[in-house]
């Protein structure tokens, strides 16, 4: 039987251990239910405090495209809850390079996301962060737990 | 022959079949995910440019507006039609083929 590592685990500091969990978001907005699905999950992850952060490739950087109105669709506008996630302390937003210049779209074209740092005396910093598909792909090794939507 | 394309041009081929298989002069609209098709500077913009030569290509434009894609980042030529003009669309062609 594999080992556990102990030593590679993370200990928050009320004793609990902190996974790394990576949400990968591939989906557009609006289409399916999938991002919906998704942002409903980060949340529950970030709620139990466990290291959470986001992945948007292919076209799942759409969701992040600014100035979406669904008001004359009908449909509920997901749009908004983005800029909570920094509250929550979703705080790593990876979006991949190559998806946006196939899409014709740059970092200006993404909503201005932001959190807040505590140790450095609440200074407002970006959450969205632009990101090569090798350097994604690093960071995928990294986590403990990926899940798709 | 009026198409109707629901499915973003990134993640399905269904535009590109459309496109492949529509004669010229048919109307083309896009519709849900397949707007992304009406945006400059992506991937897909010249196979959609180039199919603007023999058909009419048409957006709905609440689909557009929910996913932020205003007319300074589309190409132009492409017609915006609302819900009526989808309807109009529907009942002027004989036939509608979705490409689902």
């Amino acid at each position: 039987m594999k080992q556990i590592d102990w030593s590679s685990l993370v200990i928050n500091e009320s004793g609990k251990v902190v996974k790394k969990f990576m949400y990968v978001n591939r989906h557009a907005p609006h289409g399916t239910i999938y991002p919906l699905e998704g942002l409903e999950v980060v949340l529950i992850g970030a709620a139990f405090d466990q290291d959470v952060s986001m992945a948007f490739i292919g076209d799942g950087v759409f969701q992040l495209n600014k100035g979406q109105d669904t008001a004359d669709s009908g449909m509920k506008n997901v749009a908004p809850t983005y800029g909570a996630l920094g509250d929550y302390e979703v705080t790593k937003l990876y979006v991949e390079q190559e998806s946006l210049d196939e899409r014709g779209l740059e970092l200006n074209d993404l909503m201005n996301l932001t959190w807040e740092d505590e140790e450095e005396n609440w200074a407002e910093k970006p959450s969205i962060r632009v990101v090569s598909r090798a350097q994604l792909s690093d960071l995928l090794e990294q986590q403990d737990v990926i899940l798709n939507f | 022959m009026l198409h109707t394309v629901n499915k973003s041009p990134f993640d399905s081929h269904s535009l590109q079949t459309c496109l492949g298989l529509a004669k010229a002069g048919s109307d083309i609209l896009l519709i849900e995910d397949a707007v992304y098709a009406a945006m400059s500077g992506t991937a897909v913009t010249s196979m959609v440019e180039s199919a603007m030569s023999s058909s009419t290509i048409y957006a709905l434009e609440s689909d557009l507006r929910a996913r932020g894609i205003g007319s300074e980042k589309m190409i132009s030529g492409i017609n915006l039609v609302g819900y009526d003009g989808f309807v109009e669309l529907a009942v002027t062609n004989d036939k509608v083929q979705s490409w689902l």
